[in-house]
């Protein structure tokens, strides 16, 4: 039986509110915390190996440690519940059925840097979720675990929901306080770093939910505790958000010790492939990782097997291997056309560029129209090309990542799908009415649904 | 419409600023688009953002500037019902493209039209979130999933007969 | 420091960054967002360059050189392939959207975008999709917008906004469809609008009065010129194509205007071109009032043999016309063309800057100020770059504190800027009736001008108790004292600015005993008088009276007046003026348009414009500079002032040496007369000024002389006219093919490097220094030991009178000089003439808004604008608007409803 330390008791009847949540342990880490000090806090969190559940995977307690601490100064953690990444609904999951366990984990966090007013930065569109956080924040306060003077420790602390308004790039951290700000949502560049220089110019944290709700078990069970769970560097458990052609499709913890044939095929997980079709691909951490062929899926280039962690995931680098990201885990199957699924990320990326700078403005709205013409069987062979001169120039030169975000797709589809491009480009009455089917992705084993 | 708050929206408004600290009431910008959106038709004309920029003692153009940045708000009159179907990667991979067209041909409008009544609103939208629960579109507050062409129909009858209702 | 680009060892400054210094090595490297100006921000990631580790490093990291610093020993590579490669990828990127429209594009032959592009080698088009199009906006009548040409380098707000405090421009959208604009079509309000069009890299904004009568950058015949509009004398290069001026761009000048000019300096020009042109010599009264010039010189010389011989002369014209007319009338009937009130204050200010207690603040030095007090000057609208260079003291003082915070280098535009928020360095703008600097000031005040000068006063004792401290003060008033002097101990380099909007020399004084208490603590504190006109301070400096005071000579009938560029109706309450005129027998004018003195005139000489004329003036700080003639017009009768006055000289004392004095023996014989001016004529490219030989050419050696502008009548270019007599600049292509140096370039442009920004291959480093030696003429010395003599001498306390009032001008800022209204488009820029009341005032006479009332003495009814922070007992009526009268400033008139 697998560790479950955040969806434990997800399904518990009205944990949504306080008195299910607290009958269930919570708000224990509250107590254990404010008999501490913040530093021992942050050197739990180290302690733990937790690293950031957005995407990029940083260490969460080195991060906690680089706050810049100015005397007179208010700091500012910030929650970053701008969930946007194709593929990834896991802190939507989080908020709307637990949302105790995120405040509980705010409030942790919130002693631990010195944060008196704390910020959940949620993407607009989630217009319903806060209302239920909000509701959550009320009862927290109803009981004490909010507002003046804590638990009698004399640590204030307000949690405030602010809805974003529809924009990708507001997950990045700098264009998030920037938003935070009233103002466009146009990265900043760094330094100065938000620890240095945040929001209204205050050090600031800024962290994802899932990463602030699993500070809650590090702290109920000690970091070294949690750290045994996993393995090496992928400490403690994952929120994995399955989607695309699977079964059940849904939001998985998983301890990172499972396999990825087994995520996918077990009834536990996502239960395989609907209606007997085959594996043909998968982007396993969120839309802007890249895509892999099911061969090099389950097994690394090696041939060995690929597990759900951070160092599995990449192994092989971008060549065979792909990125844990945020853990959205998008499978397609043998009737999905790669150049379509393409094509829609690179109008996705282009649509959510902010325009600050010209690799990322330009030269996604350029791949866009490259892959719509290839999809719509008006490609050249030379647009192939083309398309992986642009993404590769875009690559590491945007200041901020969304420009890799919108590059690494391309370029993986490229990489391990270009025979399929270039059958839309010889085929081009075909491309719309056919998929170009399997070819030599599959698993060697021909693994098919259970 | 005339653009004010009423007293309620008001007390919103200043729940809203009392979030942050002395001086930096801008920072409630974008909540109070939205309050401004929802309650000003569904969408913000020039008259609401002067509202809005002197309500938090800004400059107008810092909130025009705001508004055109996110998708979220309409600068434009919308529909009494909006569809904001996904249309990105794991709907794709679900069916969102008929779903599109279905919804397209039974109101007999393109994406990002209007039906002649004034009813309905087409949108396409980038990844909302729901991936899990796809094909999915947002309407109003809240998110419908796992669409079907009969769930659609159903959607639609649903608004007729609560846009009949309330007249 | 050394650093090395491509293997080669260079010299670097520390706190620069490697773009910078690759550009002042020399090195083409292409950039959009970066700007000396408005620094990095890291948008375009045109600049990349490969960074190595050391000389083993072969691989390099892609870097943004606008955004790394210079480190010693740091090793770069401009040439490497990838960054390269990149490079050009940055450009085809941009050129995707970018219409190929360049051959009817304003920007065309000198766009920067041009110039990049062909820097990296783009030349293969792999984009085949419909380029994205925007809609335009009316921007009003100076800049014309072309929103499918932007590159989004962001700059254009980054100036507008940021740097110039606009706050009607904006970027509005996201992704590939951000858009650069207003909310909505519209008059831009900003008065530094026209910089946008130098801003921008690329034809989006472009100068509207060009498009009138469009001729491009390489068929423009170009001189180094001076701007007239007013005191600061901003630096401009004057472009000129078949005897029509065709533009006025900014000329770089890192003392005085930097890289920008306001909106009246750059589109005030169209008045050389204005049908309202004075062109032939005119005699009243003939049959045939155009004469010929002998018939000219001989009326000429039977009026310059009248026994009252009187000269006007003129604060808008240069030092050697003014001395030509000296000469010709004698030093003692030799007056200024200004009210006596005028000539009183300029007086003093030269008496206080001849002290040499003070340092004289260039614009560069305000700019660089980290505390500035506007002591009652509307700067804003008497000296639109001034004002702008106060906004860069307030912004830059509160940037290089955040900067230092984190030790941040100062280029580092995007940092900065989120560190600052709405930090502001001290400025404390003190005014009659306010002014847009107030929103960037910790402290405004609105006053009348003696409690302006009690204020300043109250600083002075703060500073120093040895100063008396005002008697019967208010406490509020103290308290803002306290608050200004506090400032001011705690600043380093602080700037006083004053002037003459208040009419009172009670603020002028007081400006000085605030800068002098500052010295004893400080090595030098700088102050900056504002003066009305663009040579007054030279017309100071020659000391003549002013033109009320002909009236004191008991006999001061019957003369015979030689009145110098000037409409006296402009300087003198009409009443006086026409006192004046009654008591000529004669009058002698020369200028360049009619106006009410030369309707006047028996007799009318055609003046040459700046653009038509070399000249010397000195701006507001003591600067001396030359300007030289652009073109010589068609209408051969039109010749510079000066150029007159030694003929009639001549005439005059019967000389026949069958030559004029040349320019330079001109200034020489000034610095002799009036050995004040000395060393003027350093300031002024020696005639005989030659490389190998050669003229400079005025015209682009890519003059085409191909266009078909006048093929109807002649398929062959016009030959330009020549001008007689030695010049360092010739009026053809023809001459020097190199780089002249900075001052004797008649235009910027370097290969490659076709528009404006290749000012930078002329300078030392970017938004530095010229390269060699240019000649900074300054009057003022300051002199180190020199100890202050305080004025002390602090006025009472203003009380208003019954059924009185003071009256003061209110200057517009696009519109304060004579000339500028002559351009059509700032004449529907300006507004009504008004009189401003305060509120209580108002309904005291029983006024609203709008309401026409009438000031005594004067003549026309003015509608009233009702002011909320005007003090009770003051009026401020329009002044320099086209048909306003003019009265006796900081004196007392009686108003009535109409």
């Amino acid at each position: 039986m697998a560790v479950k330390l955040l969806l434990e008791n997800a399904h518990v009847e009205g944990i949504r509110y306080y008195e299910a949540y607290r009958r269930t342990g919570g708000y224990r880490s509250v107590e254990k915390a404010l008999k501490m000090t913040p530093e021992a806090i942050v050197e739990e969190v180290k302690k733990s190996g937790l690293r950031g559940r957005g995407g990029a995977g940083f260490p969460a307690g080195m991060k906690w440690s680089f706050i810049a601490k100015p005397e007179g100064v208010p700091r500012h953690l910030v929650c970053n519940a701008d969930e946007s990444e194709p593929g990834t609904f896991k802190d939507r999951y989080l908020m709307e059925f637990l949302p105790h366990l995120l405040i509980e984990g705010l409030i942790v966090s919130s002693f631990a840097l010195g944060s008196n007013a704390t910020y959940i930065y949620i993407r607009g569109e989630y217009a319903w979720i806060p209302d239920i956080l909000e509701h959550a924040i009320d009862e927290a306060k109803a009981n004490g675990w909010l507002g003046k003077n804590i638990l009698g420790t004399g640590f204030d602390c307000e949690i405030y929901v602010q809805r974003g308004a529809g924009a990708y790039i507001c997950g990045e951290e700098t264009a998030l306080i920037e938003s935070l700000e009233g103002k466009r949502g146009n990265p900043r560049i760094k330094p100065p770093f938000p620890a240095v220089k945040g929001v209204w110019d205050r050090p600031t944290v800024v962290n994802n939910v899932e990463t602030l709700a699993a500070v809650v078990p590090i702290i109920n069970m000690g970091g070294d505790e949690y750290a045994k769970i996993g393995v090496g560097r992928s400490t403690g458990t994952k929120l994995i958000s399955a989607c695309g052609n699977i079964n059940k499709p849904g939001v998985y913890e998983i301890d990172m010790t499972i396999s990825v044939e087994e995520f996918i095929y077990s009834d536990e997980y996502c239960g395989g492939i609907p209606n007997g079709k085959k594996l043909k691909a998968c982007i396993p951490g969120g839309s802007s990782v890249p895509i892999l062929p099911a061969n090099l899926l389950l097994k690394t280039a090696k041939g060995e097997t690929r597990y759900m962690n951070y160092e599995s995931l990449s192994d092989g680098g971008f060549a065979t291997g792909s990125m844990m990201g945020s853990g959205g885990f998008i499978v397609l199957d043998e009737d999905q056309c790669v150049v379509r699924n393409t094509l829609t990320l690179a109008r996705f990326y282009r649509h959510e560029s902010c325009g600050q700078c010209s690799p990322c403005r330009e030269g996604t709205g350029w791949m866009e129209k490259i892959l719509k013409n290839i999809e719509y069987g008006k490609g050249k062979m030379s647009d192939i090309d083309l398309l992986w001169d642009i993404q590769r120039k875009i690559e590491g030169n945007t200041i901020c990542p969304l420009g890799d975000a919108a590059a690494w797709p391309v370029a993986a589809a490229i990489r391990h799908f270009r025979d399929e491009f270039e059958w839309h480009v010889l085929n081009p009455e075909e491309s719309q009415r056919r998929n170009y089917g399997l070819a030599h992705y599959a698993d060697a084993r021909e693994i098919v649904a259970a | 419409m005339s653009v004010q708050f009423n007293e309620k929206q008001l007390t919103e408004f200043n729940r809203l600023v009392a979030r942050y600290p002395e001086g930096k009431q801008k920072s409630a910008l974008l909540p109070v688009l939205h309050l401004a959106q929802e309650s000003f038709g569904g969408w913000l004309s020039a008259e609401s953002m002067d509202y809005v920029a002197e309500l938090l003692r800004i400059e107008p153009i810092e909130v025009y500037e705001v508004a055109t940045f996110y998708s979220m708000y309409n600068l434009q009159p919308v529909g009494k019902y909006l569809f904001e179907v996904c249309q990105t990667g794991p709907c794709m991979l679900r069916g969102s493209d008929d779903i599109i067209a279905y919804i397209g041909e039974k109101l007999n409008i393109k994406p990002g039209q209007t039906t002649e009544d004034g009813m309905f609103t087409l949108k396409t939208v980038e990844c909302l979130g729901a991936c899990g629960y796809a094909p999915m579109m947002q309407l109003g507050k809240h998110y419908r999933e796992h669409l079907t062409k009969e769930k659609v129909d159903a959607i639609i009858e649903e608004c007729r007969n609560n846009a009949a209702v309330n007249n | 420091m050394t650093i090395y680009i491509d293997n080669k060892p260079y010299e670097a400054k520390a706190g620069k960054n490697l773009l910078e210094a690759c550009l002042a090595a020399g090195i083409n490297l292409p950039y959009f967002c970066w700007h000396p100006s408005l620094g990095s921000v890291g948008a375009c990631r045109q600049c990349a360059v490969k960074v190595f580790k050391d000389e083993k490093d072969t691989q390099g990291r892609l870097v943004m050189s606008c955004m790394e610093g210079v480190r010693d020993g740091v090793r770069i590579g401009v040439e490497e392939a990838t960054a390269k490669a990149f490079r050009e990828q940055v450009i085809e990127w941009m050129m995707t959207n970018h219409p190929h429209d360049c051959p009817v594009c304003d920007e065309g032959g000198s766009c920067h975008l041009q110039d990049m592009t062909v820097m990296t080698g783009h030349d293969y088009r792999r984009y085949h999709y419909k380029k994205r199009t925007y809609k335009n906006q009316y921007l009003g009548p100076l800049i014309n917008h072309e929103m499918n040409r932007c590159i989004q380098c962001y700059r254009c707000v980054r100036y507008y906004h940021d740097y110039a405090g606009g706050d009607d421009l904006n970027v509005f959208a996201a992704h590939n469809h951000v858009y650069f604009g207003r909310d909505k079509d519209g008059v831009l309000q900003s008065p530094f609008s026209g910089n946008l069009a130098e801003v921008c890299p690329t034809g989006v904004f472009t100068d509207k009065t060009l498009k009138e009568h469009y001729t491009r950058k390489w068929d423009l015949t170009m001189a180094p010129s001076v701007c007239t509009h007013c005191s600061v004398g901003c630096n401009i290069t004057a472009g000129e194509r078949y005897g029509k001026l065709r533009c006025v761009v900014n000329r770089y000048n890192e003392e005085v205007n930097g890289y920008f000019l306001c909106d009246r300096g750059r589109f005030g020009y169209e008045f050389v071109n204005s049908e309202n042109r004075v062109t032939q010599p005119l005699i009243r009264g003939r049959m045939s009032e155009a004469v010929s010039e002998e018939e000219l010189m001989h009326e000429l010389s039977v009026l310059l043999s009248q026994q009252k011989l009187v000269g006007i002369g003129s604060a808008r014209a240069s030092l050697e016309s003014n001395f030509a007319l000296r000469q010709l009338v004698g030093a003692g009937n030799f007056y200024a063309g200004i009210s006596e009130t005028e000539a009183y204050l300029t007086r003093l200010i030269v008496q206080v800057m001849q002290e040499g207690t003070l340092h004289s603040a260039s614009l560069k030095d305000i700019e660089q100020a980290d505390a500035v007090i506007v002591l009652g000057e509307d700067v804003w609208n008497t000296a639109p770059m001034m004002a702008l260079a106060v906004r860069q003291a307030a912004m830059k003082t509160a940037a290089n504190n955040a900067a230092a915070q984190l030790s941040l280098p100062a280029w580092h535009d995007a940092a900065i800027k989120e560190l600052v928020q709405t930090d502001k360095g001290f400025l404390a703008n003190i005014t009659v009736a306010g002014s847009p600097i107030d929103n960037i000031a910790q402290v405004t005040v609105h006053a009348v001008p003696d409690d302006i000068a009690r204020l300043g006063f109250a600083v002075a004792h703060e500073l120093s108790n040895t100063l008396p401290a005002l008697a019967n003060a208010d406490e509020k008033l103290l308290q803002t004292a306290r608050q200004i002097a506090a400032a001011l101990q705690q600043s380093k380099h602080p700037v006083i600015v004053s002037g003459l909007s208040c009419v009172n020399s009670a603020v002028i004084r007081a400006a000085f005993d605030i800068a002098a208490a500052l010295n004893n603590t400080h090595w030098k504190a700088s102050v900056a008088y504002v003066l009305p006109e663009c040579n007054s301070m030279g017309l100071a400096l020659m000391q003549a009276p002013s033109a009320e005071r002909i009236f004191d000579s008991s006999n001061a009938n019957d003369m015979t007046a030689l009145i110098l560029e000037n409409d006296l109706y402009r300087y003198l309450p009409q009443a006086t003026a026409d006192a004046f005129f009654s008591r000529c027998s004669n009058v002698i004018a020369l200028d360049s348009i009619h106006n009410n003195t030369t309707e006047k005139a028996q007799v009318l000489i055609p003046a040459a414009t700046f653009a038509e004329a070399d000249g010397s003036m000195v701006n507001y700080e003591g600067r001396t500079q030359h300007y030289y003639k652009v073109f010589i017009p068609k209408e051969g009768h039109i010749k510079e002032s000066f150029h007159w006055l030694n003929s009639m000289r001549i005439a005059k004392n019967n000389r026949s040496n069958g030559h004029g004095l040349s320019l330079d023996e001109l200034l020489h014989e000034a610095e002799i007369e009036m050995p004040v001016f000395e060393g003027v004529h350093d300031a002024m490219l020696s005639p005989h000024y030659s490389i190998h030989g050669e003229h400079i050419p005025r015209e682009p050696h890519r003059y085409s002389g191909r266009t078909a502008m006048y093929a109807n009548l002649n398929v062959s270019e016009q030959k330009p006219l020549q001008e007689e007599g030695e010049s360092a600049f010739g009026f053809t292509m023809e001459g020097f093919k190199g780089q002249p140096p900075a001052d004797a370039a008649p235009f910027f442009w370097s290969p490659g490097w076709n528009s404006g920004q290749s000012v930078t291959k002329y300078q030392q480093e970017p938004g530095g220094a010229f390269k060699g030696h240019i000649p900074a003429v300054q009057l003022f010395h300051d002199k180190v030991d020199k100890a202050p003599v305080f004025f002390k001498d602090i006025p009472e306390a203003f009380v208003a009178r019954k059924q009185k009032w003071l009256v003061l001008p209110q200057y517009h800022v696009l519109a304060s000089g004579e000339l500028s209204s002559y351009t059509k488009a700032l004449a529907s820029l300006l507004p009504e003439a008004c009189v401003v009341l305060s509120e209580t005032d108002a309904a005291l006479l029983g006024v609203r808004d709008g309401d026409k009332i009438r000031v005594h003495p004067g003549t026309t009814a003015l509608p009233v604008k009702v002011h909320l922070s005007l003090a009770n007992g003051v009026v401020l009526i329009s002044a320099g608007l086209p048909g306003t009268e003019v009265y006796n400033w900081g004196d007392w008139v009686k108003i009535e409803k109409e």
